[in-house]
């Protein structure tokens, strides 16, 4: 789960992490009002949005005076978004961020992650600050500094010197403020089941002090029901509506461009299944993993959730029934079928557990767009001649 | 012959009375696997699906003799179980339950290795020898006694390929659902080399996922070390940039980790790369046939 650059620098504060002074508003005239409260001179006024290049996509833009306030509020409140991150559709700014303005010397790059391949978290660091760190990555990875820490031993003083001295830090009171920030952050990383946090730029300012400019957290989702702050600061206005509704019924799905829709029990074989749809020249609609306690209420739902996309041409059922029972999967598309309109062609591939029984329990409903694969290839290959109107 | 487990292993149960636990250790009893009892705290001394139910998993060890957990418990104590495994001196733990936190993982994951103890998971189908011993959750019908040893992220993919695998004509001797999850157990790497060494595996199929570098290492060892023909499939050709497809661990960003980057790596290693997971019994027989 990720949450707002707003929400990431509360718990910044809360930590002890120094971050710019802010306030999140969600209209034009409390935008003025924040600003006053701040003070000046100079304001930042950030678009509040899940995704990163929010600057280069002109969300976040600086004033100095409260009249360029109030004209960049107007101007980005209601925008729609649109950055590397976003896809070419966007997002909608439904909240801003008033910060005050900071003295920045310099703009480093700070993260922490986990490292799968060492199994424990890493700060990771860069001197090219407020530069996408993959670019940095790719063309001078000597400018990247990788510190991992592992949560047996903590944070200690010798992870805070090779960051220090990594970043060429020399001066003993710069260096001891970086120190403290980072140890900082890790505490909460642990404490909070983060998944990532990420402050880019990370700021210097004259005075040698690190200020957090910005910050995207991102949490461990099976994490959550052991911190209910963390889950209460969820935006539901940032996700997919058809993702988060399905996310209710304990299905999985992401929508795509293509015209085949797919249901799948299990992520890998429902990605398996848009692979083979894709290799036999026809495009997915989606991605939708039934997942383990699939039953008629829930394949029916996943029927209405597919069919709302006016581009489905055709319906590849996929199930290869371990803890699933085929014979469930089944009398569920009869169910959709009662409930919802089905008016494409479905190709049905039952196997594993109780396919025989489901195999009859479609051969006697009898219904005439439901066409019975036997395997895999067999199921891809007239899921893409339906969707072709073969 | 196989790998792991065998119709031998002495097989303890942890989340045993609960309802998933006694579901699927049910289902195993019933394949074969040689379940000598379980773990559930506050009901030791009972009896459960004919076997007895102990408090903690060291007196389980020290009364039984087992020597791998299959572990169902709910997702916030995964970590603890597993721990609690490794202390008593189990070598292998198969750890089922999905949704376990990351940073529980990490610290178990830790934990089993400072005491040399094996794990598979969590969020995995298990471990299945073919017609001798189920640790999980698979459907067993499928897995018919053969030459061919299998390992997989994606469990749905797991029975998939083994069905194919015995549909043309062959069978399994080990396969092993090694989950999708940032912190995982045994892995690519660390049975590979079993499946080399094992006299009835004659080639091997492999079963990946975008996200992660776990294939790109796998690569550089099948190049090193596997002489055995492998047969690779590699699921998210076709997931867009940046989303979770279920598995966690199934994320692209930016370069790293995707399905085209790993093919090629496996091609270079000279693995039989396909590009359907339904082309991975064909591919099986075109290996075994040369």
């Amino acid at each position: 789960m990720n949450i707002h650059e707003y929400q990431a620098k509360q718990i910044f504060q809360k930590y002890g992490v120094p971050t710019p002074k802010g306030i999140m508003v969600e209209s034009v005239k409390d935008a003025v009002i924040a600003a006053q409260e701040l003070g000046g001179p100079i304001w930042v006024v950030k678009a509040q949005i899940h995704a990163g290049g929010r600057g280069l996509g002109g969300g976040v833009k600086l004033a100095k005076t409260l009249d360029e306030v109030e004209e960049l509020a107007n101007e980005i409140l209601g925008m729609t978004l649109v950055t590397h991150q976003t896809g070419p559709e966007g997002k909608l700014v439904q909240k801003l961020y008033i910060e005050d303005g900071a003295d920045i010397k310099e703009e480093l790059y700070l993260s922490v992650v986990l490292d799968r391949t060492l199994e424990m978290p890493l700060i990771m660091a860069s001197t090219e600050g407020g530069m996408n760190i993959e670019d940095v990555a790719e063309n001078t990875p000597e400018k990247i500094i990788t510190v991992p820490v592992d949560p047996a031993i903590g944070f200690q003083g010798f992870h805070g010197r090779q960051l220090a001295f990594g970043l060429g830090i020399t001066d003993k009171a710069e260096q001891k403020n970086i120190i403290t920030f980072a140890q900082k952050l890790f505490k909460l990383y642990m404490e909070l089941d983060a998944e990532m946090i990420e402050i880019n730029p990370l700021v210097k300012t004259g005075k040698g002090e690190f200020i957090a400019l910005d910050g995207k957290m991102g949490f461990d989702n099976s994490a959550l029901g052991r911190q209910p702050e963390i889950a209460a600061m969820r935006d539901l206005t940032e996700e997919d509506p058809d993702e988060v509704e399905a996310a209710h019924y304990g299905l999985s799905y992401v929508a795509l461009d293509g015209e085949i829709g797919c249901m799948v029990n299990g992520a890998g074989l429902a990605m398996g299944t848009m692979d083979t749809i894709n290799h036999m020249g026809g495009t997915p609609a989606n991605f939708l993993d039934v997942g383990g306690s699939a039953n008629a209420e829930t394949v029916a739902k996943g029927f209405e959730i597919i069919l709302k996309n006016p581009k489905v041409k055709a319906i590849f059922v996929n199930i290869f029934g371990g803890i699933v029972r085929c014979d469930r999967i089944a009398n569920g598309i009869l169910e959709a079928t009662k409930i919802t309109d089905v008016n494409v062609p479905v190709i049905v591939r039952l196997d594993g557990t109780n396919a025989p029984e489901a195999a009859e329990i479609l051969k006697n409903a009898n219904i005439e767009n439901i066409i019975v694969a036997s395997d895999l290839g067999d199921g891809a290959a007239k899921a893409v001649a339906a969707a072709k109107g073969e | 012959m196989s790998i792991l487990v065998n119709k031998d292993t002495k097989v303890i149960v942890q989340g045993f009375t609960g309802k998933e636990g006694t579901f699927h250790a049910e289902q195993c009893i019933d394949y074969g696997t040689n379940i000598v009892g379980g773990v559930t705290p506050n009901k030791g001394g009972q009896t459960h699906l004919g076997q007895p139910v102990f408090n903690t998993v060291s007196e389980a060890v020290a009364t039984t003799g087992a020597t791998v957990s299959m572990i169902f418990v709910p997702p916030a104590f995964v970590g603890d179980a597993v721990m609690e495994a490794a202390e008593a001196g189990i070598e292998l733990a198969v750890i089922i339950t999905e949704g376990a936190p990351v940073k529980d993982m990490q610290a178990a994951k830790a934990h089993a290795n400072k005491h040399g103890m094996m794990t598979i998971g969590p969020n995995c189908p298990g471990v299945i020898t073919a017609e001798e011993c189920k640790i999980g959750i698979m459907p067993g019908m499928i897995f018919k006694k053969g030459n061919v040893g299998l390992i997989s992220k994606s469990g749905t993919l797991t029975y998939e390929g083994a069905n194919q695998v015995c549909n043309e004509g062959y069978g399994i001797t080990t396969a092993v659902g090694i989950g999708g999850d940032p912190i995982i157990g045994l892995s690519y790497n660390q049975i590979l080399p079993m499946f080399e060494a094992d006299p009835d595996t004659e080639a091997i199929v492999m079963i990946g996922e975008i996200g992660g570098d776990l294939e790109i290492q796998a690569a550089k060892l099948i190049k090193e070390q596997i002489t055995k023909p492998v047969v690779a499939f590699i699921a998210g050709q076709t997931a867009p940039k940046g989303k979770t497809m279920g598995h966690a661990g199934a994320i692209v960003s930016g370069s790293a980790g995707t399905a085209k980057e790993k093919m090629e790596a496996l091609e270079a290693a000279g693995v039989k790369v396909v590009v359907s997971p339904a082309e991975i019994g064909k591919a099986i027989k075109e290996v075994l046939s040369r």
